[in-house]
């Protein structure tokens, strides 16, 4: 085994000490901040933009301040253009981006925390070999499966169907390793063996022992999964043509070719800056109110 | 390992034997790793072998399909617009690599010596980029460097300047470049400092009682004992940098001027595949730009080998 396993690699944030005692003087933490406070406001700017834009109708998008309000009360205007504009398709968009990264994201998850358990606590044949290959496909770009896999699909007439963005989004080589060193480190094999003892069997055991265990992972793992699903954009791009099944990002691209094509009725500036707004919501406060989770998760197999 | 080959044969509540103990558990231990092999054989190994397989061929209209061999290969990496195409994202590389994991080290480095609610604050901040589709912050900033909605002329008149033109095919390198830091470097610096946060802090005792300076001990005590979180990130950036595709393609529709539909390898393979159904050569492409990617990724990972946590 790795020198990965050593120790236990998530541990309890130390965030209740007291950093001051390392040795930070004034000034220093003063720098520290002004840096800080000046890459926040980079990250940031961005969005603040998309806050204000999503409330300002299409004349006012060029007209006004870029970085300011102009008249909020446009955001009521956007949001039901958004319900109107092609049959208010934006929120069948956006709805199957929930069902593609939920299913997908999901299904990702449970996938990986099998296979990372299996390969964490269980000696067989052929192990060493498989999770090899699962290593060094994390290399493997996925995008360079798209081609190929919409041939694959289009033969068995899976194009065009949620399956054809849902079924390769189950693929997580990377949440696999994640699930392995962190039940390696999570798991004592001695608990499985007293657990065995006492006559449980190993389903059983998985899930009313190891399962509560991995909560810290499969949040990470489940987050993910989440965001690669909902941010792909080539996937569905190759593989869906009718708009009624595309997810949101796509959708909203379209959306911005046709209005930068130039056509009189499809302008619809303001109808993308607060689609976009309003789609970015879900992810942002799942992070906000998981960090907890994820922050100490993604440090799972990077320490030795 | 095991030696055991035979077929298991045990069932739950026959005689303990530990032979048999031992096959009933290689069984469950299939069992839990099968189906997620399943998915992975399905939608990669079999895709990567039907590319390779597809890229064997050739097909026309006039011929109908035929074993070509290597001739596709042969054309890809004599193609100019291929071969332009990974120069430019291997320059990509070059440049966005150091500068986002330059930025997500320095942030890290910095908030692991703070804990005040700013740096709380400032943390999350930096973040949020991941937690937005890539498309979305493409688009975004496709508005920023606009010059009809964006802040950028605004802010150039205060200083009595014209703004440059983002967009244009001078700047779309630097315009690209920023997209991505934006977008990737909080992810970094979350993993990054996840990994800090994880040090024993009472090494940092002994060394400032030896009389190290902060900024000796970011560099020769945290920096290294991270590494194996550093090469994992750099891995992450390698190849997403290599697979560079949404940005391209959604500045694309405001700057078509500036970015070709062959702008990246991956824009030029889905170009091929659906804009010309040319699917031999567009797998060629595709399979070439995977190979290209693992070698890439393979030979840092083994001149990192001590230091990575991937090594197993």
């Amino acid at each position: 085994m790795s020198a990965v396993t050593d120790k236990p690699s998530v541990r309890k944030s130390r965030s209740s000490r007291d950093h001051t005692e390392r040795g930070v003087g004034d000034n220093r933490r003063i720098g520290s901040h002004v840096l800080l406070g000046i890459l926040a406001i980079y990250f940031i700017l961005p969005l603040w933009w998309l806050l204000v834009s999503s409330t300002k109708s299409t004349s006012s998008l060029f007209s006004s301040a870029p970085l300011w309000f102009d008249n909020p009360a446009d955001f009521v205007d956007n949001v039901q253009g958004l319900f109107t504009h092609q049959g208010g398709i934006y929120w069948t968009w956006l709805g199957n981006s929930f069902l593609y990264a939920f299913t997908g994201g999901v299904g990702a998850t449970i996938l990986a925390i099998l296979a990372g358990y299996g390969f964490a606590k269980y000696r067989f044949r052929g192990r060493g070999v498989a999770f090899g290959f699962i290593l060094g496909s994390v290399m493997v770009p996925l995008t360079a499966l798209v081609v190929p896999t919409f041939l694959l699909l289009s033969n068995v007439g899976l194009i065009n169907t949620p399956w054809a963005v849902i079924l390769p989004s189950l693929l997580s080589p990377f949440g696999v390793y994640l699930m392995r060193v962190y039940t390696q480190d999570a798991i004592p094999d001695e608990m499985l063996e007293a657990a065995r003892i006492d006559g449980s069997g190993e389903f059983r055991t998985f899930f009313r022992i190891a399962l509560p265990m991995l909560k810290p992972a499969i949040v990470t793992v489940l987050l993910l999964s989440v965001v690669a699903t909902w941010n792909n954009f080539f996937l569905p791009l190759a593989m869906l043509s009718d708009p009624q099944l595309l997810p949101v990002t796509v959708g909203l691209n379209n959306w911005t070719k046709l209005s930068n094509a130039g056509a009189g009725g499809e302008q619809v500036w303001n109808l993308i800056t607060s689609g976009a707004f309003i789609s970015i919501l879900p992810l942002l406060i799942s992070f906000l109110f998981l960090q907890r989770y994820w922050q100490g998760g993604l440090a799972i197999g990077s320490v030795k | 390992m095991e030696t055991t080959t035979s077929p298991a044969r045990a069932k739950a509540g026959s005689a303990q034997h530990p032979g048999t103990v031992a096959r009933r558990r290689q069984r469950v231990g299939w069992l839990f790793v099968s189906p997620f092999l399943l998915i992975f054989v399905i939608f990669l190994v079999v895709p990567l072998g039907y590319a390779f397989y597809m890229s064997l061929f050739t097909s026309t209209l006039a011929a109908g399909k035929s074993f070509t061999g290597a001739d596709n290969y042969i054309k890809a990496f004599t193609d100019p617009i291929f071969l332009e195409g990974m120069a430019r994202v291997g320059f990509f590389a070059l440049v966005m690599i150091p500068l986002q994991i330059g930025i997500a080290l320095l942030a890290a480095l910095v908030l692991d010596t703070l804990a005040t609610k700013l740096s709380k604050a400032s943390r999350l901040l930096i973040f949020a980029p991941y937690a937005i589709p890539v498309v979305i912050g493409a688009l975004m900033w496709g508005f920023l460097y606009s010059p009809r909605f964006g802040p950028a002329t605004t802010i150039f008149e205060v200083f009595g300047m014209q703004a440059p033109e983002f967009l244009s095919a001078n700047l779309i390198f630097g315009s690209l470049v920023n997209i991505v830091t934006w977008q990737w470097s909080g992810y970094y610096m979350i993993v990054i400092y996840a990994a800090l946060r994880s040090i024993d802090a009472s090494i940092y005792e002994a060394a400032r009682v030896d009389g190290a300076t902060g900024t000796q001990i970011a560099l020769r005590i945290k920096v290294p004992m991270i590494s194996s979180s550093m090469v994992m990130v750099l891995i992450f950036a390698i190849i997403g940098t290599l697979q560079f595709f949404t940005e391209p393609v959604v500045l694309r529709n405001i700057a078509p001027g500036a970015i070709d539909a062959a702008f990246t390898p991956n824009m030029y393979a889905y170009a091929l595949a659906f804009q010309y159904s040319q699917f031999n050569y567009a797998s060629t492409i595709a399979f070439s730009l995977g190979i290209l990617v693992f070698i890439g990724s393979y030979i840092f990972l083994y001149f990192t080998r001590k230091q990575s946590g991937l090594e197993k």
